[in-house]
This record gives C-alpha cells, structure tokens and sequence, in this order.
C-alpha cells in the first residue's frame, strides 16, 4: 500500500531527526564517513520505520526481518536510526569512537542491539544477507532480508558472487538496495572504476531490477513493495542519492566521503538540515 | 559399514571407506539427528565428500559454485539465521581464498559454523603448490575465536566432526585428500577437542604430531623401541587450538627432547605452537620442528614428498637420533623439575 500522507509526514520528520543526529554523532565521534552515512539516510529511515518488522524491545525476535548494511563503513549514519528506533539510548551516541565504546566506525553485532550483521569490510555484506534469505527459505518463514550496498563495493568480485547465488536460489524474499551516491574515497566512481551500466548488470545476474530517487520516500515505498510482489528473483533498487544529502556544503562532494567537524561545522549542517526539512 | 549394537558410534570399515569419506558419511548421519545441520560446498561436493550429506538431505545442501568468498558469507548467513553450517571445500580456498571471509563474518560474529577443509598440506602431493595447503594452521590458529583441528584419521576424524556440532563457534578441521591410513583401532578411546592423546609410552624423547604424520611418528616409535629399546613418547596433537599446554608440559619435564612433526610449513603451524608454549614456560628443551620448509613443495607423489621433507617413519627416525645425541642445557630448577 502507497504511503499515506502522514506516514509520509512522520518519515520526513524522523530522518530530519536523523540527518540531525549523524551530524552531532560525526562531531562525537572526531570524524566519520558522514558523506555516504547521509546518502543512506532515508534508505534506512523507510525500513526501520515503515517496512521492517521488528520489535526493538526484544532485538533477537527470530521471526524478525533482516538487515545488512552491507556498506559497513556507514555505521555513523546507521547508529542513530537504531537509537532512534529504541534499541539503545541516543545518549550513548556521544561516547562513538571513544576508546571500550560499543560504537565504532564499523558497527559490532555483538556490541549493538539491534544490528544484524557486522560489516566493514566491502563486499561482504550480501552473502551474509544472502545466507540469510536461504535460512528464512529454509525455516519456511516469511521475513525479510533488505542489504544496503554501496556503489563503490559494486567493483568487489564477492558481491557478483552473492548476486549469482541469490538469483540462482530464487531468493524472492531478499531485497538489495545500491547506495547510488556515484562516489568511492578517490572520486567518482566512473572514473576510479566503471560500474556502469549498472543496471543491466544486476538484471543480467537474474534479479529484478529497479530504480528511484534514493531520498523520494514514496518511489522508495513503491519500490520496496514491487519487491515484495516479485515472485522467484531478489530485486534490487537503484537508489539515486545524494552523497553528503542535507548538508550543502557537502552535497556531491568526493572529499566528505569522511570528515571531521568543528562546532562552527556543525552549527552549518545542522542549520542546512534545518532548511532542507523546512524547520529554519 | 556396520552398525554393532551397545556402541554409540558406529564402526567403519576403513578398509573401504576413507577419511573424508567417514567424514561424508558421519555427517549425513548427523544431518538425520540435528535438523538445524546445513552442508555447503564450491563445486566440490564430490572431492570433500559433503556431498554425502547431499544425497540424504537435498533440501539442506547448497552448492554454491566456485565462490568461495561466498561460500563462507552464505554460511555466516545461515549461522546467523540459526543453522549450524558445515563448509567444505579445499584447505587452500578455505583458508586463503576465503581467509577474510572466515576470519571476519565468521569469526569476528563467533558464528557456529564447522569447516571441514579437505586437501590439506601435501595430501594433493601432484596437484603442485595450487592446490598444496601448507599454511592453513597457522592462518587459523591467529583468528580469534576459532578452534582448529588435525584429526590423525578417519576415526578421529568422525569422532572430531561429532564433537564440534555441540562445540560452540567456529571451528577449522583439516582433512587429506582421502587416502591415509588408519592409526586407530576404532573409535573408542576418549577423543576431546583440546585434549591430546599419548598414543605411544615413553621417556627419552616426544614426538608430537598431528593429522597423518600421527601414524608415521607411531611406526617410527614402534620401531625405534624394537630395533634399539629407545622409548619415544608419541603425542597426536588433534587440537592445535586450544592447545594441550599440559601435555606438552608434561612431555618437557619428562623428556627435555621433543620433536614436533606436522603435514605443514615449519613456519606457524605445530611446531611453532608447541615452541610458543616451551617459552613461555621457560623451559630447557631441545626443540626439532618437522614439516615443509619455508618453500612452495615440489610436486611429488605424497608419499615421496613426506620422505623427501623427512616428515615420514623415515625422517623422524632420523631426527630422533640426531637429537638423543644431543645435550640440553639445564635450566635453574631443572632439579624441580625431573
């Protein structure tokens, strides 16, 4: 079912949180992959806020839906929508990257509620997520596996791997989203290593392909309902993004891959943020 | 094979049925018992044998093709949606090909999942250095969390695959190719992960190895006490980690002469495992490693190859006198001690 208009209204307003909560956490933390933690954003937001079934009161629920960010250095950006979601105070946000803290820049499930996978490095992430499609197939239950890639770990072989197993294993319960935002560290993704076309090569793999405004919350919803409607083959979504998405001085810019910020930064985004939701 | 009834284990005829094919049976036998057991290959369900498993329990194989990097991500997948996956593929693609796949989705989450790597050390002696695993214990034995395993044969090999279905984690069990002989009689004598086993008395010198290199340390204890009354203690060393401090321990103090002999490079494997433990113990100790050299192996029959790289009854016969002659230099308490 489309979203409704308050829906819509209340997944506007909480990744305006959010964005908000990545900007003050990168500050916490001395520094963080902010730039693609913001692209992701509403990828996130729509899942943990509308789509998943979960309950963060009990985070080990088997009957749970799954999900694998399978870009694991968006941790800094993932954090907050748990804390946001329950699992854990925001509070403990403050301590991110501190020395014994729970919080790194790749997220630990066995140190964050909430999280089902730890990822970090590139290209693991949709195995795992598909391991996890065959487990639910196996278990005859009907959750859900979601996996958030991103465009730069399209050049690992693993994750050609994964796409061959899990159109091979019809694995309609899985859907892999591509974190669009066209950047790796050393610049544009074209131009250090050429993914494109990169929709044909996802369909080329077995899997139904599709493709939205990455930060349009109603084209997300459709897509992610498409995908669960799509007998037989793992869909993916293309999702357009905007690295940096929110604060624009950062917006489109390879060198806010990682950052740190100052309170005079911080001041900055959160007021772009404030302007981007109309809250200025 | 025959069921003998008042055993809980089976007992194999290992005159036909060989390691890894104990191994494919006692693992599809486990796949009757423990329903949340789930068997993965990379197109080599036959070579490993996993495809035993297979035959019995389609709808719990899953063939990924050859992927090992998948491979192991897809058992992460399946350990964290509450299976118990057993992995088998070569040791060479296992721990090399795979080797940040197996260290961090499946250790770094200390998910339960058992690989089963076949084709270790030289036992693919005329594949060439490809498909030679003469690296995996020591890659192995440095992941955290990670318990590894050298059965001696097929019965400890069976015994170990049992074993580890209730041994929380992951675990790394290395396998030949297929055609060791048996060292034991059966598989009743006692076999626990981390717990050595002395399969041969004796106090002027030990010999502790592990895998195949069990039986060729055996003959040659045998042996060497017929021919010359030299008494060697022969120790298999199954578990590599965590490893049997105690018996070594007890092997130093009791015959300051140890020989460690392994299907392996010298280089991190056995022999530097047992030397870790001498030191930090502190113990005066004459220590010869046994095992590949620092060299890519030779691509030889497998046999010729443990004799050319003294790893047979031959080589450690051999090493055993080059040591008895010998002196070692006594230590503080070495009186406490003896």
């Amino acid at each position: 079912m489309a979203l409704t208009d308050k829906e819509l209204e209340y997944l506007t307003e909480t990744a305006w949180k959010i964005r908000r909560n990545i900007v003050q956490t990168t500050f916490w933390a001395g520094g963080g992959h902010i730039g693609g933690g913001l692209s992701q954003t509403d990828i996130l937001v729509i899942l943990y806020f509308h789509y998943m079934n979960i309950d963060p009161q009990n985070p080990d629920w088997e009957e749970r839906d799954r999900m694998v960010l399978s870009k694991g250095h968006g941790g800094v950006g993932y954090a907050p929508v748990l804390a946001e979601k329950g699992y854990f105070s925001g509070e403990l946000l403050k301590k991110f990257n501190h020395t014994g803290s729970p919080f790194g820049m790749h997220l630990d499930r066995l140190k964050v509620k909430g999280l089902d996978a730890s990822t970090g490095s590139l290209g693991h992430g949709l195995p795992i997520a598909v391991g996890l499609a065959m487990g639910a197939k196996l278990h005859k239950k009907p959750w859900r596996t979601y996996c958030i890639m991103g465009d730069g770990e399209m050049a690992e072989g693993s994750i050609w791997e994964g796409a061959m197993a899990a159109s091979h294993f019809k694995l309609d319960n899985l859907t892999g989203f591509i974190d669009r935002n066209k950047h790796c560290i050393d610049g544009c993704t074209e131009e250090v290593m050429a993914i494109e076309p990169l929709k044909d090569k996802w369909a080329s793999f077995g899997w139904n392909v599709l493709e939205v405004d990455g930060h349009d919350f109603r084209q997300l919803g459709e897509a992610i309902e498409k995908a669960q409607l799509t007998p037989d083959k793992p869909t993916v979504i293309n999702c357009l993004t905007v690295k940096g998405k929110g604060v624009d001085y950062m917006e489109g810019k390879p060198e806010w891959h990682y950052g740190g910020l100052d309170t005079k930064m911080v001041e900055e985004a959160l007021k772009s943020i404030d302007r981007l939701y109309g809250k200025a | 094979m025959t069921e003998q009834s008042g055993l809980t284990y089976s007992v194999y005829d290992t005159d036909h049925m060989t390691p890894t094919e104990i191994y494919g049976y006692v693992l599809a036998q486990l796949g009757e018992e423990r329903k949340e057991i789930v068997a993965l290959t990379a197109d080599l369900a036959k070579s490993t044998k996993i495809g035993k498993f297979g035959d019995k329990h389609p709808e719990r194989f899953f063939n990924v093709g050859i992927a090992e990097q998948n491979l192991m991500g897809v058992a992460s997948g399946l350990a964290l949606a509450g299976f118990i996956p057993f992995v088998s593929t070569f040791a060479v693609f296992a721990a090399l090909r795979a080797g940040e796949q197996v260290r961090t989705d499946i250790c770094y989450q200390n998910l339960n999942c058992k690989i089963i790597a076949t084709h270790s050390g030289l036992s693919f002696g005329t594949a060439g250095s490809t498909h030679h695993c003469t690296e995996d214990l020591a890659v192995m034995r440095t992941f955290a969390n990670m318990t590894v395993i050298a059965p001696a044969d097929g019965f400890e090999t069976a015994n170990a695959v049992r074993a580890c279905v209730d041994y929380p984690g992951p675990v790394y069990m290395r396998i030949g190719r297929g055609f060791e002989q048996t060292v034991y009689e059966n598989e009743n004598y006692g076999f626990q992960i981390g717990k050595a086993v002395t399969m041969h008395e004796g106090s002027d010198i030990t010999v502790i190895a592990c895998g195949p290199c069990v039986l060729q340390a055996v003959e040659a204890a045998r042996t060497l006490k017929e021919n010359q009354g030299i008494e060697v203690r022969v120790i298999n060393m199954h578990t590599i980690k965590p490893l049997d401090r105690e018996a070594i321990i007890e092997a130093v103090n009791d015959t300051r002469k140890i020989i460690t002999v392994e299907n392996h490079s010298i280089v991190g494997g056995l022999g530097s495992a047992v030397a870790e433990v001498i030191t930090d113990e502190g113990k005066s100790c004459r220590l010869k490693r046994l095992g590949i050299p620092d060299i890519f192996a030779i691509v030889g029959q497998t046999d010729d190859l443990y004799n050319l790289y003294k790893i047979d009854a031959a080589g450690i016969t051999e090493a055993v006198g080059e040591l008895l002659g010998k002196e070692v230099e006594e230590d503080d308490d070495w009186e406490d001690e003896i």
